[in-house]
């Protein structure tokens, strides 16, 4: 393997693992993607690296000019990406943040200098954005990313996530990601239908109207803008919920099988098992699932070693998508 | 044929405080108007004037999104469960 000259080079061209021993069906093969093993623990760094370079070729950033400020809304791991291209870029960083996150998200963005301004809890993710929006309005100054908007989201796993799945497994019949900003599913299926129109694009999602009851009404609901303008709706083939308790299930099943991975993760796993489970009669599946990190900043949850019942009660109140 | 409809936190006020109703109907238009014309408190969050899902409502037969079934056509069997959720970021 080659030296790197810069940690962001690191970015990207993650492996693939078969763990077909725990498939539901003997004629489903699942490989996971191991997005964990970007440089900042996450599939996020794509879409940090993404953004912040198309910021600087639109000349909204300028490299090496001191003083320049970034404004995100993240639940973390998109702000942790952040947090370590602006570390090694130079740039100042101000993450809005859910209060209800894994103290280990906030830990990461504290150790590479980013400033938190928090969010309430109770409003989840569109809290954050909410409060973020009105920062951006009022500091017009800083430079607001904004990943549910910023093309260079979804063009990151167009032009990186989704060629890799397509060189390292070209038969893939099924790709399931978590739903997030729409970014991973709109840009990886995107590519995977131009290169095959049968490939089917699952997405996965915890049931977060449930929990987050600071909605005044459902206007007060929230759509991604990518999702909208770039036909997301007309890309997805399936959308699915999966709740705490099956997804800190499968996190251990995956466990067992020796992947240490995230709580979304499990979440993935539960949608691909779900996919496999229906399989007709004679028919065959190759399914392709992210793991969008790793399992270290979900240790203070005690998703693997605490009592089940738990760790699931314990589950609905923080965000780990 | 008759579901379980579990409520949102936001819509429960409408619905006399409850998390979960039992509503008849073969389909999923068929369940969201009964419980509608049960709860009318609940139609103007739930359903648009022409009678098509709103925006940013999300309603799932046993965790999957009819957005991505038969929507309003979709149908639901006898002891299935209706989730209705807003959309919220995710990320």
């Amino acid at each position: 393997m080659a030296a790197f000259a810069s940690v962001l080079d690191l970015i990207g061209d993650t492996p693939m693992v078969d763990v077909s021993s725990v498939s539901p069906s003997p004629r489903a093969r699942i490989l996971v993607k191991l997005e964990g093993r970007n440089p900042g623990g996450s599939v996020k760094d794509r879409v940090a690296l993404s953004m912040v370079e198309a910021a600087e070729k639109d000349g909204l950033l300028t490299p090496g000019k001191s003083g320049q400020v970034l404004l995100e809304p993240s639940s973390g791991n998109t702000g942790i990406g952040l947090a370590l291209v602006c570390r090694v870029k130079g740039y100042k960083l101000k993450v809005v943040l859910p209060t209800n996150v894994s103290i280990e998200r906030r830990q990461l963005l504290e150790l590479w200098g980013a400033e938190i301004i928090e969010s309430p809890g109770s409003e989840g993710s569109n809290g954050a954005v909410r409060i973020a929006r009105e920062l951006a309005a009022a500091n017009p100054e800083w430079v607001f990313l904004y990943q549910y908007a910023n093309e260079a989201n979804p063009k990151a796993h167009y032009e990186g996530t989704g060629p890799e799945v397509w060189r390292d497994c070209p038969e893939v019949t099924h790709f399931v990601a978590g739903l997030g900003t729409t970014g991973t599913l709109i840009g990886v299926g995107r590519f995977l239908k131009e290169k095959n129109p049968d490939v089917q694009v699952w997405a996965v999602e915890p049931p977060a109207g449930e929990t987050v009851d600071g909605l005044r009404n459902l206007d007060d609901g929230y759509i991604p803008p990518i999702f909208e303008t770039l036909g997301g709706a007309a890309l997805l083939d399936r959308k699915t919920v999966v709740r705490p308790r099956e997804s800190i299930e499968w996190t251990r099943r995956l466990a067992d099988a020796g992947l240490f991975v995230g709580i979304s993760t499990g979440a993935a796993m539960a949608g691909a098992a779900k996919c496999a489970s229906e399989l007709g009669e004679g028919e065959e599946a190759v399914i392709v699932v992210v793991s969008a990190d790793d399992g270290w900043k979900y240790l203070s949850t005690g998703a693997w070693t605490e009592d089940i019942d738990v760790v699931a009660e314990r589950a609905k109140s923080i965000i780990y998508f | 044929m008759s579901v379980t409809v579990r409520l949102p936190t936001l819509l429960r006020p409408h619905a006399g405080g409850e998390a979960a109703v039992t509503v008849a109907g073969s389909t999923i238009g068929e369940v969201l108007n009964e419980l509608v014309q049960r709860y009318p408190g609940v139609t103007a969050q739930v359903l648009n004037d022409d009678g098509t899902l709103h925006k940013f409502v999300n309603v799932y037969v046993n965790d999957d999104d009819v957005r991505y079934l038969s929507l309003l056509e979709t149908p639901v069997k006898d002891g299935d469960e209706v989730s209705i959720l807003p959309a919220v970021a995710g990320g």
